[in-house]
């Protein structure tokens, strides 16, 4: 069995942003990084699939310059067994078109049996990746699962619907899904893991290789939100906000009566 | 400009959310059609031409037969713009109608400028101006971006539609949420806790000044994913939609999906550290401060009250 996992890295949503020169996007330096988040619970279920299938090969995809390595090795400290690294400092001017269309180059002939990603990314968040991905290789694909076993080439899986409802799909392996949160719990790389990832193979392939499609969309703008909230904003001493706070709740509602 | 509205359908029933792709449509100008596989006797109000499908044939969950009527009736219509809601049903066929359509699509809009799609980024501490470069476009509108200020009252001109009965994946039925639990829906007071709390023995902070409020807790999502609270306690999109008379948010940041499920609140207190998160927004009051050492104190100060 041939597993492919894709992950991206993004920036700590506990960020202070910025917006770049370019006006654009967000500026770049002075920020953590981390994998995104939902790529997390696609990791960990394709690394349970891997030790499920003797025999089953997992690859992990990244698509950024040099620094996505580092989020990629903890994919490979978590299981993965190589890496395929897509050579590209411009991965953040891409739109989700153009992302899909490098994946799936990537992945079209190389009979991957199932293909998990996150449902969406915590920066862009367009949820349309790895659906993208699935149309551009012609098999099934589904978003949002909370829920996954496979069994034998068959795969059932639960979607995560509004309020807490789920849908129980069952499809037929090749596909791809979608990852939502809570899906499974991720582990941590252990330390020897962590030194064993360091072997794993990990090739970058240039991405003008891979790009075939053009972009189907620009951000014109990127900015701030207005602050619409005519919100009041208490600071100071923890004792001082209790008494504040206190005073309005007595004011405006009638909660403490 | 003609707009097709993909309205949806859920467990035997009309979604109340066609109404805001309809505010959309009406923000936009322009022409519109609406699409659902549903039933004739759940139809929303709608006035102008239903595109009807039949759920007992092509089910709720087919995206292959789904996206297959969706595209015959954009060639029937010529249409130049394919609308969903950003939901389980829209984020994920909306992909498979644009791919087929060669056409961009536009995720999860919250406003229309000009004519220009605007867009949230990086939990919507940020936003985007979208140019689409192609001749059509898909759009998913935010949960609650939209929305008519009074219930329509129209009635359809439905129009059966049929295809060729496709799909590769096969829909077994439903999972209910557990049911039993908390209500939060009817307290007049909750108090929850985001991922700033820092680890699950805090959630006890939280739950003691829940008591002392006389109020609920609840939690948002990745401390219910983390196990630190019960899924039934949940706030947001997926699980429960508040309003109570106080919501205090403490170390919350505001996703959307959570302002979803307390928006409506009479009185919104959020605690944080970071002024710029997003509850801020929908704060009557922020605090700025460490809720490990406000919490406390406040807990204290109203039991002595």
């Amino acid at each position: 069995m041939k597993i492919l996992v894709c992950i991206k890295r993004v920036p700590d949503m506990e960020s202070k942003f910025k917006v770049d020169a370019g006006g654009t996007w967000y500026e770049k330096t002075d920020l953590a990084w981390r994998m995104n988040e939902y790529d997390e619970y696609a990791v960990e279920q394709a690394v349970q699939l891997k030790e499920q299938e003797e025999g089953a090969d997992l690859t992990v995809l990244c698509i950024g310059g040099d620094q996505v390595k580092e989020t990629m090795k903890k994919a490979l400290a978590m299981g993965c067994d190589r890496g395929a690294h897509i050579a590209d400092d411009n991965s953040s001017s891409k739109e989700p078109f153009e992302i899909a269309g490098i994946i799936a180059e990537y992945a079209k002939d190389k009979g991957f049996d199932l293909v998990f990603t996150g449902m969406q990314s915590q920066d862009r968040g367009s949820a349309q990746v790895g659906i993208l991905v699935a149309e551009l290789l012609d098999i099934p694909g589904i978003s949002t699962i909370v829920d996954f076993v496979y069994s034998e080439g068959e795969v059932k899986v639960k979607r995560e619907l509004e309020g807490g409802v789920k849908a129980c799909v069952t499809v037929q392996a090749p596909l791809v899904v979608t990852c939502q949160l809570g899906l499974n719990t991720p582990r941590y790389p252990t330390l020897p893991n962590i030194m064993k990832a360091k072997k794993k193979e990990l090739l970058s392939l240039p991405v003008e290789d891979l790009l075939k499609v053009d972009s189907r969309q620009e951000t014109a703008k990127m900015y701030f939100p207005e602050k619409k909230g005519g919100g009041l904003i208490l600071e100071g001493d923890a004792p001082e906000l209790v008494d504040k706070l206190i005073q309005i709740l007595k004011e405006k509602t009638a909660v403490l009566a | 400009m003609k707009i097709i509205l993909v309205a949806e359908y859920r467990d035997g029933k009309l979604l109340a959310s066609f109404n805001e792709l309809m505010d959309f449509a009406d923000k936009m100008g322009g022409e519109s059609a609406m699409f659902l596989v549903g039933d004739d006797n759940d139809l929303p109000k709608y006035s102008g031409t239903l595109y009807l499908a039949d759920a007992g044939i092509y089910g709720e969950y087919n995206p292959d037969a789904h996206k297959q009527l969706i595209l015959d009736l954009v060639e029937k219509e010529q249409a130049d713009m394919v609308v969903f809601c950003h939901s389980s049903y829209g984020w994920d066929l909306a992909p498979r109608v644009a791919f087929a359509l060669k056409a961009a699509q536009v995720s999860e809009v919250v406003e229309i400028v000009d004519g220009v799609p605007v867009v949230p980024v990086c939990n919507a501490k940020l936003r985007r101006d979208v140019q689409i470069k192609t001749k059509q476009s898909v759009v998913t509108l935010q949960a609650g971006a939209f929305g008519l200020p009074e219930e329509p009252a129209g009635t359809p001109t439905v129009q059966k539609v049929e295809a060729d009965l496709v799909g590769r994946v096969e829909f077994t039925g439903y999972e209910q949420p557990e049911s039993g639990g908390v209500d939060l829906g009817k307290a007049r007071i909750v108090v929850s806790a985001g991922r700033g709390i820092g680890k699950p023995e805090n959630v006890e902070m939280i739950a003691n000044l829940a008591q002392a409020l006389g109020g609920e807790y609840g939690a948002s999502r990745p401390v219910v994913d983390s196990e630190w609270v019960e899924h039934n306690r949940q706030v947001g999109t997926t699980g429960q939609t508040v309003a109570p008379k106080l919501y205090v948010a403490c170390g919350i940041s505001g996703a959307i999906q959570h302002l979803a499920g307390m928006k409506k609140s009479e009185f919104i207190v959020a605690v944080n550290t970071d002024k710029d998160a997003p509850i801020s927004e929908a704060a009557d009051v922020l605090v700025v401060a460490d809720l490990k050492e406000f919490v406390p104190l406040l807990t204290e100060k109203i039991q002595s009250l």
